[in-house]
């Protein structure tokens, strides 16, 4: 049986592919035990495709669920009555969200890897907190967006956590000349969504002919998607669009996903995101779902240690990338490094019907 | 409307979101011909001869394909086969709203309405594909010879993008509308009436399915097999299994001897022809195991998964459900079952069911299951390989009989 707290005390980017492969054969192993004996649906498709956890030997021969399946099914690997958090995924009006469940142990758990993660980046002293979002979106407690889940994550890595946004999302600057002025002697973090911070904090600062935050470091995820450009042509740009608007250096992006909240992946110092020993990457190519080594392209199959309360430790996302290296980044990190290469496209399907899109229902 | 001189001169909508591929508003003029009239049938030929000499044309099997139907050998042979002894003329006006995603249905339906005798305003796709300029392209060629002035006069095809008001212009003015599309494309459409008089023939989503003689397969070299195979591939990945008349499941006849074998032999020939033509996208992957998932979680007495890759996955089931049209592959994802006699399926046919391909079965026993068992679908029985074969004869209509009028003279 695998224990998480047996990691907890590893510095996160430390075990070199052989340790890691020996922790993560007998993770996963016991993790899918646990969900294939807590989670009906999840036997069901186990049993289905055949798999037999005798037979699986190598970390690519266990099985992973399409991350749609969340958007479909509400799936838990314990009583309801353990549910404490229920997590979404911030999708737009109409289109489907996913369900997260999280028990006691699986939040908990969440939020510590979060912080050991993100303070091995910034440090562990706890820093004034600039959001750039508005206070509203992490209202509903019991029903957390993927946006709030993470501002709450986040916010307990600092202190004086302030939100620049008002209901309107537009940019308080009373707000924000405040906290700086106020912590002008030490460093400060700022966090948000990638594209909410440019288009509510980078374009209006723009217009306003900019602001000195030389003393801030910047966290920021959840993809380019409403930027319109491609992720890896627009990161140069937009970390140089920030240091101009407020002189950020440190510019982080990290890549996550609702369905594994806290095993986040971090881009180091040059630009490589990077799997902890909380987590992994898996590229499969999508006309067979082999595995692929480094440098090929295919679909990011990820892997977490912390989903305990729903199936949701390996799962097969919509995104393309490959994997850059293992244990060789040039920044010192062990384990793997990656790059996304985009969402894999909406194919425009030929035939009659306008009934049903994606699916046999 | 108003009289000239014998005849009844109709303009068309015109207007900045109406935009004329074909035809013109002012041009045109309401007229009717007789079905299968000769300058219908020169017309026709001309087409299909300025696209079987388009180089452009030859990129799309589907162009390619229309333009061999429309060719003078087969346009004879459907009149030969029409052989109408009373007296027919065009109903008048058809209005035609193409599928959205079929790139060259609009073309079909616009040839079997000119073969009825009417002439035709027809909305092609707002999406723009490369099909809709060939064909309109080689069919205004072919217009602007003087000698089809006639047929010019009785042709408009329009683009626009989805607007109730024009829709509702162009009904109010037809004699009949066809409408290909989705439940939800007809029922908006069909908010906007037509005249008292008009008749409508709406192509609806439908479900198809197939039905293989085990123990007839069992005799074929692996030559006719990987025919079959090829055929089956055209009726279904062609067009990512989303055609109305592209089979989701293959209903095995057998006694049970042997049938695992053949089983494995066909479905293999299906992925080598899938594996050398099939450009699979990667989200068909996830879609096909998601959908994979899907049918494990729905306990949809799946008895057994094969996975080619994943340009082909079959899932075995254990009985016909009775919602079985609701159970859709795509892009390479069939459900199959073994059935001891073709009767067995007919529990399971309603209205939805359009297409039956076959192989192995006598004409004989194709009619006799029809007629034993008074089946409410199924309008289609051919032989695997030709599920797409578009034609007059479709979806349960003899179109050119459906599109025009008798004048019963006693």
């Amino acid at each position: 049986m695998f224990d998480l707290a047996a990691i907890m005390d590893i510095a996160p980017y430390s075990l070199a592919k052989g340790e890691k492969t020996d922790l993560y054969i007998r993770a996963i192993s016991s993790l899918t035990r646990l969900h294939y004996d807590g989670c009906p649906q999840y036997r069901q498709i186990l049993d289905t495709i055949g798999f037999d956890l005798a037979n699986a030997v190598k970390i690519e021969d266990f099985p992973f669920l399409p991350v749609r399946l969340f958007k479909e099914y509400e799936l838990l690997s314990v009583n309801q009555s353990d549910i404490i958090k229920t997590m979404t995924s911030s999708g737009t009006t109409g289109q489907q969200v996913s369900r997260i469940y999280l028990d006691r142990e699986t939040a908990t758990n969440q939020i510590k890897v979060l912080t050991k993660i993100v303070s091995s980046f910034i440090g562990t002293r706890r820093l004034p907190m600039l959001v750039i979002d508005s206070k509203s979106v992490t209202q509903n407690r019991t029903l957390f967006s993927a946006r709030g889940a993470g501002i709450l994550g986040f916010s307990m890595l600092g202190y004086d956590v302030t939100y620049a946004l008002d209901e309107q999302m537009n940019l308080d600057m009373d707000v924000v000349s405040g906290f700086l002025e106020k912590h002008s002697d030490t460093p400060v973090l700022l966090f948000g969504f990638t594209f909410m911070i440019w288009k509510h904090f980078v374009m209006p600062l723009r217009e306003i002919g900019g602001l000195n935050i030389d003393n801030g470091i910047l966290i920021h995820g959840g993809g380019w998607k409403n930027l319109g450009r491609q992720r890896a042509d627009s990161n140069t740009a937009y970390k140089q669009a920030i240091e101009d608007v407020c002189g950020i250096k440190e510019v982080y992006d990290y890549y996550g996903m609702v369905e594994q909240t806290g095993s986040i992946f971090m881009e180091c110092e040059y630009g490589h995101l990077h799997a902890s020993i909380f987590s992994d990457v898996l590229i499969r190519d999508y006309r067979s779902f082999q595995s692929l080594g480094i440098g090929r392209q295919g679909l990011i199959q990820l892997i977490s240690l912390l989903p305990r309360s729903y199936p949701g430790h390996s799962i097969l996302s919509e995104d393309l990338g490959e994997i850059l290296g293992e244990d060789d980044c040039p920044c010192g990190r062990m384990g793997k490094y990656f790059k996304i290469d985009g969402r894999i496209k909406n194919a425009e399907m030929r035939g009659c019907s306008d009934v049903y899109a994606a699916g046999g229902e | 409307m108003q009289k000239c001189g014998g005849a009844v001169m109709s303009m068309l909508p015109a207007g900045n979101r109406i935009h004329y591929l074909v035809g013109s508003a002012s041009l045109f003029h309401k007229q009717v011909l007789v079905p299968y009239d000769p300058l219908v049938c020169e017309f026709l030929n001309s087409v299909s001869r300025e696209l079987l000499q388009d180089t452009l044309a030859r990129q799309y099997p589907d162009v390619i394909s229309f333009g061999f139907w429309c060719r003078k050998a087969n346009i004879h042979k459907l009149k030969e086969e029409f052989s109408e002894t009373r007296l027919r003329l065009g109903l008048g006006l058809i209005f035609h709203i193409a599928p959205s995603n079929v790139p060259v249905n609009f073309a079909f339906s616009f040839a079997f309405s000119a073969l009825s005798g009417d002439c035709n305003v027809v909305r092609v796709p707002s999406k723009e594909y490369p099909q809709t300029a060939i064909i309109c392209g080689a069919i205004n060629k072919v217009l602007s010879d003087e000698k089809f002035r006639p047929i010019a006069k009785m042709t408009a095809f329009v683009r626009y993008e989805r607007d109730d008001e024009i829709t509702q212009a162009f009904s109010e003015m037809c004699n009949g509308r066809i409408i290909w599309g989705g439940t939800q494309t007809i029922r908006n459409i069909r908010r906007l009436p037509v005249p008292e008089r008009a008749i409508e023939v709406s192509f609806a989503d439908r479900y198809s399915l197939c039905a293989i003689n085990a123990e007839r397969l069992l005799q074929c070299s692996d030559k006719e097999l990987l025919s079959l195979a090829e055929g089956f591939y055209n009726d279904t990945y062609l067009m990512d299994q989303n055609a109305c008349s592209s089979p989701h499941l293959v209903v095995w006849l057998s006694d049970g001897k042997a049938l695992s074998g053949i089983r494995k032999r066909f479905w293999e020939s299906v992925y080598k022809t899938a594996a050398a033509r099939y450009v699979l996208a990667p989200i068909s992957a996830v879609d096909k195991l998601t959908m994979l998932c899907e049918n494990a979680i729905e306990s949809r007495g799946v008895l057994s998964v094969s996975r080619y890759e994943n340009l082909l996955y079959v899932l075995e089931l254990n009985h016909l459900a009775n919602n079985m049209e609701e159970l859709r592959g795509k892009a390479g994802f069939f459900y199959d079952v073994s059935v001891k006699t073709l009767d067995e399926i007919a529990r399971i046919v309603n209205e939805k069911y359009q297409t039956l391909t076959y192989y192995g079965i006598e004409h004989d026993e194709l009619v006799s299951f029809v007629l034993t068992n008074k089946l409410f679908g199924i309008d289609r029985i051919v032989p695997i390989g030709s599920a797409m074969d578009i034609s007059v004869i479709w979806d349960g209509y003899d179109l050119v009989r459906t599109l025009s009028r008798i004048c019963d003279v006693k």
